[in-house]
């Protein structure tokens, strides 16, 4: 298991990559963000962003899988208070692959619960040419190490 | 929907509300976002929420599904075309948002009303046809506790081209 002090400011992992499918893009759309980019093939040749590409809360969505399959599997997570900032730079594509880059920037223990500590970090996803597909910062609350639990080795 | 120009700061727009069942709540955290508070109700009696719990992103995608329903709902004549002919814009893409806070756990059974007000507006000299919406978006329960909130950014089309030097 993971705890809070095993990842302290500087820890660094990247995510296994994805190839995003247009069924999916599809299928999350339909039930959560159906605009015509999201939807269709052709409306979205036609938009303002130039193909059908995910919904950025699916985009959103994406990243928190890729990262929770590297970390939060193994880790004591807490839950999130929630994200200073998110930007959407580019739009993510049907058939892209993406990878989610994680970096701890910060970190404090909980002044109110003595078993909990806080980390801050950025995720960024890139697709296979390296391009910036989104950034976020936000805060992740994780359960601090119990005096009688071994360490283990950081993603 | 409403062009650039049309929508007005201060403006309140309800968005209606969605149950969280934990069917719903499951079905969404085991593909997204699979921790145990979230698709195991009997893990999360064990963990600090003390039961089931909706992903965050569960949280926002929902406020995005009312938020297209309430805009399919705004008279078509409230928007005429612009003058080079253009019909009025259906949305637009985001850059982005700011400042999302997950304040208090949505639990299975728990029903949130969401509604969006717009608190700014900026102008791009960049993109003479399309302005930036700034919209704070909240969630509330069925005490009426306030469980969510995001300042959300839309890229909306101007019916008349920008034609002032401010930016920012």
């Amino acid at each position: 298991m993971i705890y809070w002090e095993d990842v302290p400011v500087g820890s660094s992992f990247t995510t296994a990559e994805r190839t995003i499918s247009k069924d999916e893009i599809i299928e999350f759309a339909s039930e959560y963000d159906p605009q015509p980019f999201h939807l269709d093939e052709k409306a979205a040749r036609e938009s303002i962003l130039g193909g059908l590409c995910a919904s950025g809360w699916h985009i959103c969505a994406i990243a928190m899988r890729l990262v929770y399959d590297s970390f939060h599997v193994k880790a004591a997570t807490q839950g999130s208070p929630g994200i200073k900032e998110c930007r959407w730079r580019r739009p993510l594509y049907a058939g892209e692959t993406v990878k989610i880059t994680v970096n701890c920037i910060n970190a404090r223990a909980s002044e109110s619960r003595p078993t909990m500590g806080l980390t801050n970090w950025t995720w960024e996803m890139t697709n296979e040419a390296g391009d910036t597909i989104m950034i976020t910062e936000s805060w992740l609350m994780m359960g601090r190490r119990p005096t009688d639990d071994t360490p283990v080795e950081a993603p | 929907m409403a062009w650039f120009e049309e929508i007005e700061v201060g403006r309140v727009l309800e968005l209606g509300s969605h149950t969280f069942t934990s069917d719903d709540i499951i079905r969404f955290a085991e593909k997204y976002d699979p921790q145990p508070f979230h698709t195991d109700p009997d893990a999360a009696k064990d963990s600090h929420f003390g039961g089931l719990v909706a992903a965050g992103w569960h949280i926002a995608a929902v406020w995005m599904k009312l938020m297209i329903a309430a805009r399919k709902t705004v008279p078509k004549e409230e928007s005429a075309p612009a003058p080079d002919g253009r019909q009025a814009p259906q949305g637009g893409p985001s850059p982005g948002f700011f400042d999302l806070r997950w304040i208090k756990p949505v639990r299975a059974g728990d029903i949130i009303s969401y509604r969006t007000t717009t608190i700014e507006k900026v102008d791009l000299k960049s993109r003479p046809y399309q302005g930036i919406i700034r919209a704070l978006n909240e969630g509330f329960n069925q005490d009426g506790e306030l469980v969510f909130s995001f300042v959300g950014q839309g890229l909306i089309e101007r019916r008349e081209p920008f034609a002032g030097s401010s930016d920012t």
